[in-house]
């Protein structure tokens, strides 16, 4: 792998310190991690609930975006927002190959996806997260996500 | 077509090799096939004064490019615009990539604030900064968590170092992977700086650079309006055509690249002469749509209409021979062949019903399919019999190759057939696209001409067509009879699109759907 190094303190990193309403579920290997994230203000529309990503590395890593997406088995829920689809994935350019910068991190992008959910207000899903969480089988790698616009 | 006439190119021959697309000229000119080098052949003597005349009213200009013709061209314009705005050539293509090539925009705009298109191109200050890797004391990068001593590191302008092996795996992440090569920031978080050529030319082997430039020059080519990619599968060529996009409901800019490729210049879809970009759209995705109900229609076998023994089409010619009662009949509307060419009759032109006969609902949408599969229908059959008329003279391309020693003809002789057969694909696929253009063209006193003119265009090609089925035996003798019926089709497709061109460019032509709108 092109940067073990770089998981090994990335890993070293998150069992140490992480940021508030952010922690480790699990990350034993190099190849996926699982991330919780709270969303610390009183937003209503994420009070007390905990949601679980799943990050997913390639031998490209960190050249290359990790996959990211939020679980929705084990009784995790997917949250509320118009740029999360109900299946999970997640429409953020930092995650697209224009927008990732290989000096972001896993523990850069849950912050990043907590902020996401603590600015929101509005309880929808994208307007085309029917016809999309349908009939999308790929991996979000594979998606090209057309942005909506990023003020949300 | 005769429907016995098959065995007659079914023993035994494999049809191989393609046409040779001549490439001897860069001209337009649809004449062209009847210029020979060898003058003491005769072919198409008479048609010497077509060819020389001024351009037609269906042709534009253009300029066909290779790849170095690009790149050279690309340089000279860095070289240029570096001199005027003082700037390094890698850092005026950025500025010039940055600007769409739009080298006036960019002279202005640096002219009045210079920093701020340098920052917008993502160059940021001025300054020379030599490109090459250095070891920094304690440095620890950012991406892959290194930090032995000596390690080699690098930056641009914008100071963010990282190691220089993992500037090499993001570069080659770009442009192997992404197809990146004019927009590559710096791997820096939100840093907009772009990767220069200096940087490229530093730190990524050479395979890489190869992949760069050929990126280069493409996005060069992608960005500007007046230049396009030949669509033609592994073509490396670029053409050049001023006709603008808002030109595109006035005239069909209908181009030849070197390779041979016919395409429209407005679309790049193939020769769709003599129908406007925007008709060509709504036609494919009707038909498209539409596929279910019109599919019957290109089956190849149909039933003679007099004693409905079964006919198979094998031949590109729709003047059909039943085997069984010798009755002669027209594969597109079954009517009967001898009527066919005569003043009162009409295989082309569709007769609208009068108005009493669609008055409900039902009837009129029953009409309009009607109408449709007319046009369909003839379409279709041309783009089959297109298909048809190749493999028949591919077939007797070899035949008459087998032939050339016993009928004592030289090679250079028997290329007539070849002549007529790219005559005859050329003419069918104006013939297809003039069913298409008459299915939104509404009536008017213009309308009558045009369909007169694909009449006449559809028999020269039908009894070119009719040729090909003769024993090839009897080919030698017909030589001057089908050089004969080859320049006429050419003749008569001159006249058609010359006709509706003329006819477009001034907006005579009215049509049954807004065309602007499509
Ligand atoms: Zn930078
Ligand atoms: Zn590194
Ligand atoms: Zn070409
Ligand atoms: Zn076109």
């Amino acid at each position: 792998m092109f940067a073990s190094k770089r998981l090994g303190k990335e890993l070293a990193k998150i069992h140490d310190k992480l940021p508030p309403g952010i922690s480790v579920a699990k990350a034993e290997d190099l190849q996926e991690w699982q991330m919780d994230i709270k969303v610390l203000d009183d937003n209503p529309l994420y009070r007390d609930e905990t949601y679980r990503l799943t990050f997913h590395f390639s031998s490209k890593y960190p050249i290359e975006p990790p996959e990211v997406t939020f679980n929705r088995t084990g009784g995790f829920k997917v949250p509320i927002h118009p740029h999360i689809y109900s299946n999970g994935f997640i429409c953020l350019d930092l995650l697209g190959k224009q927008g990732w910068s290989p000096v972001q991190n896993v523990e850069s992008v849950c912050m990043s996806i907590q902020s996401m959910l603590t600015g929101n207000t509005k309880n929808e899903r994208p307007p085309d997260d029917e016809e999309f969480s349908s009939r999308n089988t790929k991996r979000p790698r594979d998606v090209n996500f057309y942005y909506h616009d990023n003020d949300v | 077509m005769s429907a016995d006439s098959e065995d007659e190119f079914m023993s035994g021959m494999s049809s191989e090799g393609g046409f040779e697309d001549g490439n001897e000229s860069d001209s337009v000119s649809f004449g062209e096939e009847f210029e020979d080098d060898e003058p003491a052949l005769d072919f198409g003597l008479h048609d010497k004064d077509i060819t020389s005349a001024p351009k037609k009213p269906y042709e534009v200009d253009f300029d066909v490019f290779g790849p170095r013709d690009i790149q050279k061209y690309q340089d000279k314009q860095i070289d240029e615009v570096g001199a005027i705005l003082g700037q390094p050539p890698e850092s005026t293509a950025i500025l010039l990539r940055h600007a769409r090539w739009n080298k006036e925009r960019l002279i202005e705009g640096y002219m009045d604030h210079p920093e701020d298109v340098l920052e917008k191109a993502g160059l940021g200050l001025a300054g020379a900064v030599p490109a090459k890797t250095m070891v920094v004391d304690g440095f620890v990068c950012d991406i892959c968590c290194e930090d032995e001593p000596g390690l080699e590191t690098y930056a641009m302008k914008c100071g963010h170092r990282y190691c220089a092996e993992c500037y090499r795996h993001y570069l080659s992440q770009k442009i192997r992977e992404e197809g990146e090569a004019a927009r590559i920031q710096c791997p820096g978080d939100g840093c907009s700086r772009i990767v220069d050529s200096k940087t490229l030319e530093l730190l990524v082997e050479d395979d890489l650079k190869d992949r760069y430039h050929e990126l280069l020059t493409r996005t060069y080519v992608d960005d500007k309006d007046n230049l396009k990619w030949c669509p033609a599968p592994n073509c490396i060529y670029a053409v050049e055509c001023g006709v603008k996009k808002r030109d595109l409901n006035r005239i069909v800019p209908t181009v030849r690249c070197d390779c041979g490729h016919y395409f429209c210049f407005g679309c790049t879809l193939n020769d769709h002469l003599p129908t406007p970009c925007a008709l060509v759209k709504m036609w494919l995705k009707k038909c498209e749509d539409d596929s279910e109900t019109a599919n019957w229609i290109s089956a190849n076998t149909k039933e003679c209409p007099r004693c409905n023994s079964t006919i198979e089409k094998n031949g590109g010619c729709n003047h059909m021979t039943c085997r069984k009662c010798k009755n002669e009949f027209c594969w597109i509307c079954m009517g009967v062949w001898s009527e066919h060419g005569t003043s009162w009759y009409n295989c082309n032109r569709y007769e609208e019903k009068s108005g009493s006969d669609a008055r409900d609902a039902q009837a009129k949408s029953r009409q309009s399919l009607e109408r449709y599969l007319h046009y369909y229908n003839r379409y279709a059959n041309h783009e089959q019999s297109a298909k048809l008329d190749k493999d028949i003279y591919l077939k007797t391309e070899k035949k008459m190759t087998n032939l050339q020693s016993s009928s004592g003809m030289s090679w250079i002789e028997v290329q007539f057939l070849d002549t007529a057969s790219q005559a005859l694909q050329q003419c069918r696929q104006t013939l297809k696209w003039t069913y298409a253009f008459a299915y939104y063209l509404a009536r008017n006193n213009l309308t009558e001409i045009f369909e007169d003119n694909q009449k006449d265009l559809e028999m020269a090609v039908e009894n070119l067509s009719e040729m090909f089925e003769k024993p090839t035996s009897e080919l030698a003798a017909l030589k001057v009879d089908m050089m004969d019926k080859t320049s006429y089709c050419n003749k008569r497709r001159i006249i058609l699109l010359s006709d509706t061109a003329e006819n477009l460019k001034n907006g005579s032509w009215k049509f049954n759907i807004d065309i602007n709108t499509a």
